[in-house]
């Protein structure tokens, strides 16, 4: 065992290999970001949509949500990488233009955000369910439109209500983005497993891989645990004094 | 657009068969196997005797740290190395990736069993844990006769639930060379240069697959609701 190995220079690149490590987790986190943003816009926007009363818009969030749900992500990464660009002529244009790196990125990004939304959709439709009919009702009592109700009323408490889900679902995102490496993205997993082919020392590499998603998922949930204290609602179950 | 071929699926109708033979072949016994070494890890867990406790958690916690991927690659090349260990061979088994995926899958989902489990040994009220002392069962027979068997049925539809998304992570194991629904597919869009067709043929299949599974184990989640 050898852990003097990541403070060697990589042959013909000029970098040592943690520092190939390190933009590999930079991509990783980079791409979670991003995915998040997206995930949890559309997610909410999909949520809340699911919980009105019109039934086209329920049925249609629903369909969407069992779509994302039902499919693998690695088949879902294969469809955003090979198949949109071949069905759709504009798309093909733009990749073939843009830099592979950028269609790279950009694929992870829409596809984990677009896989995260759909889970995301659920837990902000559970969490609007769970609150009390009467919160609606009280909203609409003092004058409060539709959308005045959920921004007021409705999803403040809902978004409270859920965030030990969400952050289940950060780390799941940050974990689900070495699936990109299928597709080529050169995120931490893909730095991983390239160090470990070149170097032969795959008990080292795997093992500083493993310490580094570790620690993320650690200070992912440290984050979440914060902002749950932080946002807590005195007088409510977990809420401040 | 044009061009599209849908014919080359047929052609490799048993080809990717196969494949999806392997990737429920892999789905079951993972899921029988990680409900068995999670639901011991779930009693572990919540084991009086802390060391035994500390280090189930710390395997669990450990475990749901980690993408797949990575666990995936990491009992490729563990995996006949402590096998070589064990034995005292002189050289590592030629394990191939089919088969140390068996092994992944089943320690890798009994870290989300186990969490299940967990929480249906604990939806089961003290009472009866102390009614089976009472009547001088002893640990194992109350966890058999008594605690186990009504954690499983509560728990049932989530162990389910667990089970579906498993038959979706198992196509990750294609990432190394092995012909599971996906790797099959992916062989034959590669050699035929059929993509398209290939890809979305594998979505649907999935799809429909996955979705009327969710759909039975939400109506067996009714029927369980109503006789409680």
């Amino acid at each position: 065992m050898n852990f003097g190995i990541f403070l060697e220079q990589i042959p013909d690149e000029g970098i040592a290999w943690w520092q190939n490590l390190a933009s590999g987790l930079g991509w990783t986190l980079g791409t979670a970001f991003f995915a998040w943003i997206l995930a949890f816009t559309l997610g909410s926007i999909i949520g809340v949509v699911r919980t009105t009363d019109k039934r086209w818009l329920v049925r249609l969030g629903d369909a969407y949500v069992e779509l994302f749900r039902n499919i693998p992500l690695i088949v879902q990464f294969f469809i955003w990488y090979f198949v949109v660009p071949n069905v759709i002529p504009a798309v093909k244009a733009w990749v073939i233009a843009a830099d592979p790196t950028d269609f790279q990125f950009l694929t992870a990004i829409v596809c984990l955000g677009l896989f995260t939304s759909a889970r995301i959709a659920e837990q902000v439709r559970s969490g609007i369910q769970s609150l009390s009919q009467g919160q609606r009702n009280a909203g609409y009592a003092i004058g409060l439109t539709q959308t005045q109700t959920y921004r007021y009323v409705l999803l403040p408490m809902a978004y409270r209500i859920i965030i030990p889900p969400l952050t289940s679902e950060v780390m799941n995102l940050i974990k689900n983005t070495a699936v990109a490496y299928s597709i080529g993205l050169v995120e931490l997993f893909f730095r991983t497993r390239e160090m470990a082919e070149m170097t032969f020392r795959y008990f080292e590499v795997f093992a500083a891989a493993t310490l580094i998603y570790m620690l993320i998922a650690f200070s992912a949930n440290r984050v979440m645990a914060f902002i749950e204290r932080r946002v807590a609602v005195p007088g409510y179950i977990g809420g401040g004094k | 657009m044009g061009g599209l071929d849908f014919a080359v699926i047929e052609r490799a109708l048993p080809y990717l068969m196969r494949g999806l033979q392997y990737t429920v072949q892999l789905t079951l016994v993972a899921a029988l196997g990680g409900t068995v070494f999670g639901t011991l890890l779930a009693m572990a867990r919540l084991s009086s005797f802390k060391p035994l406790a500390l280090a189930a958690a710390g395997y669990v916690n450990l475990m749901r740290s980690l993408p797949l991927l990575l666990v995936i690659f990491w009992f490729y090349f563990l995996v006949p190395v402590l096998v070589q260990k064990l034995m005292g061979w002189e050289l590592p088994p030629r394990i191939g990736p089919e088969r140390s995926a068996y092994i992944t899958f089943i320690m890798f989902e009994a870290a989300y069993f186990c969490e299940i489990m967990r929480a249906g040994i604990q939806s089961i009220s003290r009472g009866q844990v102390g009614a089976a002392y009472a009547v001088g069962l002893t640990y194992w027979q109350a966890m058999q006769l008594i605690i186990l068997p009504q954690a499983f049925r509560n728990m049932l539809p989530v162990l389910l639930t667990q089970s579906i998304i498993l038959f979706q992570d198992v196509s990750l194991v294609s990432l190394l060379n092995v012909t599971d629904f996906v790797g099959a597919a992916v062989k034959i869009a590669q050699r035929d240069s059929r993509i398209v067709e290939m890809y979305l043929f594998v979505a649907i299949v999935y799809f429909i697959m996955c979705y009327t599974l969710s759909f039975m184990v939400k109506r067996l989640q009714h029927r369980i609701a109503i006789v409680r």
